[in-house]
């Protein structure tokens, strides 16, 4: 499917083949650590391969590395603004019960999405 | 279209000179004329809010009784209405006007550029903008009316057609917020590049006058923060239509997330708004004293403080919705934080209003009132912003008048001074002085008169949204009918009030006094460009020399001193 | 015609490039919003580990090779264009599309199975989210690759090479949304 280029001829160009391959092993990877069955490795090798694979196609495909480093700021913001999000409502979305207070909702059976459209 | 020889001198328009009106008027990419668009539908969609917001008070003063111009009014449609002037006045009112027609104008202008670097993306996103404002008037005519779940459109009642009896009209509302939304993301990523790139040379940083920096900073925090309220609004719109559980309990849903989401942007989209008419009020100021901005390096680091802040104060909105007390005692604490920078702001006013040599002109007095009604609204929310307070407070009419006396400032004061400011450099005419004048003192001893009696009725608990107090013992005594229809009157004076402003409008443009480039000798780079500017904006684009507001320089002739002026 | 405000660059960086990091700035937090809000309820309700062992982990780990090597090709696509050959950049920017249309036709069969089986968006709240969310994402797929079309057909004739950036800066940023998206909606069960 991919067009392979000879490798960069100019010198300060990373060689995107060798990332890419890169990444397809990282893919592998996380795909098999599952299969070992442990819960936090399965946990590790998702997401973190997920930010290393992130890191690595920011870093070398979008060229990050060479931008000038408020955009990097802009986009690290946002992400930062997610993660306060995230911790301003897990608070109450994410838990059934907290200081003074419980949630009362029926939790829709296992078997509620038995095959009947 | 004609290539350009040279990079720096005027475009050769002759091609332009021969196009239609609807090439010129309704198809432009012209950044003024996109202003222009916008802050005619804006001012079309306050006529309506404004309607609203009189219908609905007939009602509350004198229940039952049928109203001029209207007929009686029904719960349902009460509710349709109080949805209605709460959405139209913030998405389709404050946000066009204050933001997209003063940012499209000023911006490029302000910068000494030609118009904004993306054209027609601008134009895109006014025209995405109209059809958010047909969505949601098409849901005025749709079987139920208009959506009828307050502005905030909490499921599980906005999600349900059985509780909102508004079915179509509460999707109909949901996708013109969203189309709204998208034009505001283009728009708002049009004036930020505009404004980091396209700058004058000379015009460092620091250079940039307030109300662009504002405008800026508005478009970003309006940019950051209305992503997860996008999502939400997926969300809502599958529950209403396709029977999703996203905020249904009974689906392992929780309502309560719609609620973070809507005010993770709610809470900042106030700021979104202030930002601009904070802005517009700094350039007045210090043209009609005839001083440099107080602190200029202060007010724009407490302006990128309150936008950070403003992230961090949500819940606020949520005390008494069944969050974490732990996470109300957080949000106690950066709601009250947040009133420091803003009140630091009003400070940098006065300061700078402080041994200048003041002209009351018609600007000035609406920029004067900016502050002073401002302030009223910002104190209040101190109450609010107490968890413990507003336990009683939520949902009674002392928050209602509390928003009131920030929103009123931010989008009716704030348009008002920029309009009148700007009108001699949009349209090549003086404004007059004595209607101005005269509008405005209606204008604001009225709307005191409205919603002071407001408070009050809100500490003595009246709730909000109720559509006939008669059905409360407790609130439908005659001292509290009194109030009630003195606000409502003193809202029909300040509405009829309004025509003289329009009124102003028509007699100015058709035989107000020639206003030359410069009427109040202002150093910001628009008043170089001739009144209206040409397409192009200016005859040579500008260098920069100097800070926007070197006003009475010691040792010079004229007390002001351009940005683009040599010498 | 383009203002002359379009070609000035205060900045440091091209108008272009500089909308394209704000655009992905604000599709950050929109993504952010819809994943935060997934992982939240997922982790408040493990009665959906039961609904998501039905997700395909195989199509899932096809569909994230196809779109990480579509990422290559679209890099290589701008080398090209940096060296100014703007056919080049265009055939790379085809095959980009190629993955693109791979990666949807593979999860349109995919949503057709589970469909059959009755796993529908409304089925189950989990459901809701894995078709919201794949669904939100593979319009950002459709989108990029409609523009790569146009920016490519420009490229073939030698013009407005630097699109070919933008473009492919974007269509990173599907990539790396969808990098996130196959651990939580298959791996992380």
């Amino acid at each position: 499917m991919a067009d392979h280029a000879a490798p960069a001829e100019v010198h300060h160009h990373v060689n995107y083949v060798r990332i890419w391959q890169i990444l397809l092993a990282l893919l592998v990877v996380s795909v098999l650590g599952p299969m070992i069955g442990i819960k936090i490795v399965t946990l590790i090798t998702a997401f973190g391969i997920a930010v290393v694979k992130a890191y690595l196609v920011a870093k070398n495909f979008m060229h990050l590395n060479v931008q000038p480093r408020y955009v990097v700021y802009i986009l690290g913001t946002a992400l930062v603004f997610m993660l306060l999000f995230y911790a301003g409502t897990a608070g109450d979305v994410m838990k059934h019960a907290g200081d003074n207070w419980h949630k009362v909702y029926v939790e829709p059976s296992a078997t509620e999405a038995a095959p009947h459209h | 279209m004609a290539e350009h020889a040279t990079p720096h001198p005027a475009h050769a328009h002759e091609a332009h000179h021969e196009e239609g009106w609807v090439k010129k008027y309704l198809w432009s990419t012209d950044h003024k004329i996109i202003c222009f668009q916008y802050m005619f539908t804006g001012m079309f969609m306050a006529l309506i809010g404004g309607f609203f917001s009189y219908v609905f008070r007939m009602q509350t003063a004198f229940p039952g009784v049928e109203v001029p111009f209207y007929g009686l009014v029904s719960a349902a449609e009460y509710n349709g209405l109080i949805t209605s002037h709460g959405s139209i006045m913030i998405f389709w009112v404050a946000m066009p006007v204050l933001i997209a027609a003063f940012g499209n104008y000023l911006i490029p202008l302000m910068i000494g550029a030609d118009d904004m670097v993306f054209p027609k993306i601008n134009r895109l996103s006014y025209q995405i903008f109209l059809l958010s404002v047909i969505v949601l008037l098409s849901s005025f005519f749709v079987e139920g009316g208009p959506f009828g779940g307050a502005w905030t459109a909490y499921p599980p009642l906005s999600a349900s057609g059985a509780y909102n009896n508004t079915p179509l009209g509460s999707s109909l509302w949901l996708v013109a917020v969203a189309l709204e939304f998208v034009a505001f993301l283009l728009g708002g990523i049009n004036f930020i590049t505009t404004a980091m790139n396209s700058r004058a040379p000379g015009m460092k940083l620091y250079d940039i006058p307030i109300v662009v920096w504002f405008i800026v900073i508005a478009s970003i925090l309006f940019m950051a923060s209305v992503g997860p309220l996008i999502a939400g609004a997926v969300m809502l719109f599958f529950d209403q239509n396709i029977g999703t559980g996203f905020f249904d309990p009974a689906r392992g849903g929780d309502p309560v997330l719609w609620q973070h989401l809507f005010w993770f942007f709610g809470h900042p989209e106030v700021y979104v708004v202030l930002l601009p008419a904070i802005g517009i009020t700094a350039e007045i100021i210090t043209t009609f004293s005839r001083k440099k901005l107080f602190g200029y390096k202060v007010v724009l680091n407490t302006a990128i403080a309150t936008a950070v802040l403003s992230f961090t104060v949500w819940a606020h909105h949520q005390f008494i919705a069944g969050i974490d007390p732990r996470m109300a005692h957080i949000f106690t604490i950066t709601t009250l934080l947040i009133s420091v920078p803003i009140a630091e702001m009003m400070f940098v006013f006065i300061a700078t209003l402080y041994g200048g040599s003041i002209t009351l002109s018609t600007p000035m007095l609406w920029a004067l009132a900016f502050i002073g009604e401002f302030l009223i609204g910002g104190v209040t929310g101190i109450f609010l912003g107490a968890s413990g307070a507003d336990i009683y407070f939520h949902d009674t009419y002392f928050v209602l008048a509390h928003f009131h006396y920030t929103f009123f400032p931010i989008a009716v004061i704030g348009t008002f001074a920029g309009v009148t400011y700007w009108f001699p450099k949009m349209f090549g005419k003086m404004m007059n002085e004595t209607l101005g004048k005269l509008h405005f003192w209606i204008t604001i001893i009225a709307f005191n008169f409205i919603f002071i009696p407001l408070f009050i009725l809100g500490a003595a608990g009246d709730h909000r949204r109720i559509y006939d107090y008669q059905n409360f013992p407790q609130l439908a005594g005659p001292e509290y009918f009194f109030l009630r229809e003195m606000a409502t009157i003193a809202l029909i004076v300040m509405l009829l009030a309004q025509v003289l402003f329009f009124v102003n409008v028509f007699i100015s443009l058709r035989n107000g006094k020639k206003a030359g480039r410069n009427p109040f000798k202002s150093n910001t780079l628009e008043w170089q460009a001739d009144s209206p500017p040409p397409h192009g904006n200016f005859a040579e684009l500008p260098t920069v020399y100097r800070g926007p507001y070197e006003y009475s320089v010691p040792g010079r002739a004229d007390d002001y001193w351009p940005q683009n002026a040599a010498s | 015609m383009r203002p002359i405000a379009t070609t000035r660059s205060a900045a440091g960086i091209p108008t272009g490039l500089l909308a394209v990091w704000w655009v992905l700035a604000s599709e950050i937090v929109i993504f952010g919003g819809l994943l935060g809000s997934y992982v939240m309820y997922r982790l408040a309700h493990d009665a959906w580990a039961a609904q998501a062992e039905a997700t395909n982990t195989w199509i899932g780990a096809f569909n994230t090779f196809v779109l990480l090597t579509s990422s290559l090709t679209a890099v290589l696509a701008h080398q090209a264009a940096e060296h100014g050959d703007g056919k080049l950049a265009a055939k790379r920017l085809y095959y980009t599309c190629i993955g693109a249309a791979t990666f949807i036709v593979v999860k349109a069969f995919e949503w057709t199975t589970e469909i059959q089986h009755g796993m529908t968006i409304s089925s189950n709240t989990f459901w809701s989210f894995y078709y919201t969310a794949a669904g939100l994402h593979a319009l950002h797929v459709i989108a990029g690759a409609i523009l790569m079309l146009f920016v490519a057909a420009d490229a073939a004739k030698g013009r407005e090479l630097h699109r070919v950036e933008l473009i492919g800066i974007y269509w990173h940023f599907v990539d790396i949304v969808w990098i996130f998206l196959f651990p939580l909606l298959y791996i992380a069960k």
